[in-house]
């Protein structure tokens, strides 16, 4: 990680019980969405289903370093940054289920997760599509003089799309108070960044230098550092200095999607991968959590999972008519 | 009643909106010192400096995708595109996320987004810069869709897109900026999904927008002579359309043809005889004729320009032939 010339370091350091949290809310993540697939694979999910294993600490590490007002937006790969922005699991997997208690009432899905009183403006499912949006939100808070942030996540597949260009473009020439997280994992769907990108994954500060913005490279597996930099670029952004692009590197552990036989990867690799380069494990033994300790708050976390599974299931069916509700808003938006 | 063109209407929306409103500022490419392609906005930057009458970089997808970030968080923003073939450019930001982002969030979020743009043909512009391409946005649920063809149409309708808490593109016709009308003294804002009769008749009903509300005007006072009384009435709004007002016109008539600029095959005037004939089939004593552009790009050469798109003979010509029906 490199620090942004000229600003003061922020609160950058995690206090341990912060860190224990923020340890427990990783596996969370991984134990729900380990959850999610073996529902999918059952046939009990409708839709399309992405998971982010392996890529915890970039959502957790950003979002614990934002305020609460600060808002995201997030991709097709979008249970990481929900749960970690602080949407209970329960309504994350209501709505996976379709149900009406999920985060955005059964009408998104895994792709379309909102919570917009937390800061989530919703999840994605076209690629480099929440960056000009984000940029919008920083304007707006430009404009009414609100100190908060916005921050797009996306992959390295979207950096080579317009809105991608089009958005860093306009968020450093006006100034706008947008923090881009790139979640690096080197592959754009099936195609690794080797066939997508000009650039070495760990050039991709080029992409930002050409727009003369500042820029931070920072180690997505290490959920400390991810949290240390998004704080400085929160710092810098939100002072009226301009954009901030943070290029983290992280892994996908696992297919573009659940079901995906991941024919254009070596699986051995993968697996030595996982085992090597885990966010969890890296953060159990730094923080000293004993394989008896471990155990227990994984059975609790667990079990955890399995009641928002009860909940989603319990959950209730929108009326068919229902997807007609809220094609338009009705009344006027009234004068100030 | 004043009297301004149809240019200033859209100006004096605009500034009494922003006048009266934090929530209201505008982006745009050369909207600002230049005033914009058109010169709408003319005068608007003195009034209100960089920070709500923004020049932006020429970014299609920005500029639509920032209004929609910023429409969510609280403003009114109105964005411009210079000209309406270049909202091809940012059809993802309209189609999939200004449309469907209440509906995705389960009615969490509004868009309350203004999209201004502006074509047409009668500059020989050539195949790029003069399309109408209202159709394809119809077409979306989520989307309104306004053509405004009057001076007080224009301001009305404009104040009403800024305040509907909806995604509104809002089509202007270029031949039109420098026509003058009658508006009231203050903004009188017209709700959107209403038509308006602009000449009662009682032979044939010609729905028509933007400029051929014009020609099919001109096209009621040369049948006149003949004997001839066309009613004419514009949607304004085309979604969500008025059909009860049209097919109430129709009832009363009993003919009806559709005249657009736009080319007739997928046209909006298609969607307008489908829904006329659904409701006035039995009072129906023609089959409904759509008059538009003939199916080609665009072409330069004036005569050829003229040649493609409709005037007001073709909309008498196709009266005519509802009227020679037994």
């Amino acid at each position: 990680m490199t620090q942004v010339e000229g600003e003061p370091r922020v609160d950058a350091v995690l206090p341990e019980e912060r860190l224990r949290g923020l340890f427990r809310e990783m596996l969370v993540i991984r134990r729900f969405e380990e959850k999610v697939e073996e529902r999918f694979r059952a046939g009990e999910l409708p839709g399309f289903l992405h998971v982010a294993i392996g890529q915890e600490a970039v959502a957790c590490g950003v979002c614990a370093a934002l305020e609460p007002d600060d808002v995201i937006s997030s991709t097709h790969r979008a249970h990481a940054h929900t749960i970690a922005k602080g949407t209970h699991i329960n309504a994350v997997m209501a709505e996976m289920y379709g149900k009406k208690e999920g985060c955005s009432g059964g009408y998104g899905g895994s792709m379309h997760l909102y919570d917009v009183a937390r800061g989530n403006m919703g999840a994605n499912a076209v690629v480099g599509a929440g960056l000009p949006m984000m940029a919008g939100a920083a304007l707006a808070f430009t404009l009414k003089g609100e100190p908060r942030v916005a921050v797009p996540f996306f992959g390295d597949g979207a950096t080579n799309t317009g809105a991608f260009h089009e958005s860093m473009n306009l968020a450093q020439l006006w100034k706008l108070p947008v923090v881009f997280v790139l979640e690096n994992n080197g592959w754009a769907e099936s195609t690794p960044a080797s066939q997508q990108l000009p650039l070495a994954v760990e050039d991709m500060h080029h992409r930002a230098l050409a727009y003369g913005m500042h820029h931070l490279e920072v180690d997505g597996q290490d959920v400390e550092a991810v949290f240390a930099a998004t704080r400085e670029a929160r710092a810098h952004a939100v002072s009226g200095k301009g954009p901030v692009f943070m290029n983290v590197r992280t892994f996908r552990f696992t297919g573009h999607y659940v079901g995906d036989p991941q024919v254009y990867r070596d699986k051995a690799e993968a697996r030595e991968l996982a085992e090597t380069h885990d966010p969890i494990e890296r953060l159990r033994v730094r923080l000293g959590v004993s394989d008896e300790d471990f155990e227990r708050l994984d059975a609790e976390v667990q079990a955890e999972v399995d009641a928002s599974v009860d909940f989603a299931k319990a959950g209730t069916d929108p009326a068919p008519e229902d997807a007609l509700r809220w094609v338009y808003a009705d009344g006027t938006m009234e004068r100030s | 009643m004043a009297e301004l063109t149809y240019r200033e209407a859209v100006r004096d929306a605009l500034s009494q909106a922003m006048r009266g409103d934090e929530r209201v500022f505008m982006m745009g490419e050369d909207i600002a010192e230049m005033g914009g392609s058109m010169g709408v906005t003319t005068g608007m930057l003195a009034e209100f400096g960089p920070q709500r009458i923004r020049n932006t970089p020429i970014s299609e997808i920005a500029i639509v995708g920032a209004g929609i970030g910023a429409a969510v968080q609280g403003m009114l923003p109105v964005v411009e595109i210079m000209y309406e073939d270049f909202l091809t450019i940012s059809m993802e930001q309209i189609v999939n996320q200004a449309a469907k982002h209440r509906t995705m969030s389960g009615g969490q979020v509004k868009v309350p987004l203004t999209i201004r743009t502006q074509g047409g043909a009668g500059w020989s512009p050539g195949a790029q810069h003069a399309q109408q391409l209202e159709a394809w946005f119809t077409h979306v649920p989520g989307l309104k869709v306004v053509f405004a063809s009057t001076p007080e149409d224009v301001r009305g309708l404009l104040w009403s897109a800024i305040y509907d808490p909806n995604p509104v593109i809002f089509f202007e016709h270029r031949t039109l900026y420098p026509i003058k009308g009658e508006v009231p003294d203050t903004i009188a804002p017209i709700p959107l999904g209403k038509a308006r009769v602009h000449r009662e008749g009682g032979d044939c009903t010609v729905v028509a927008t933007g400029r051929l509300v014009h020609e099919a005007l001109k096209a009621a006072e040369l049948a006149e002579k003949d004997g001839i009384s066309i009613e004419v009435v514009d949607p304004r709004t085309l979604s969500p359309l008025d059909a009860d007002a049209l097919v109430a016109s129709v009832r009363k008539t009993t003919r009806c043809v559709t005249a657009h600029e736009a080319v007739v095959q997928g046209g909006f005037g298609a969607e307008l005889a489908a829904v006329i004939q659904h409701g006035a089939f039995d009072y129906l004593d023609a089959p409904i004729e759509r008059v538009g552009a003939k199916f080609a790009p665009l072409a330069f050469a004036p005569v050829m320009e003229e040649f493609i798109v409709p005037h007001a003979s073709d909309v008498l010509d196709a009266v005519k032939k509802t009227l020679a029906r037994a």
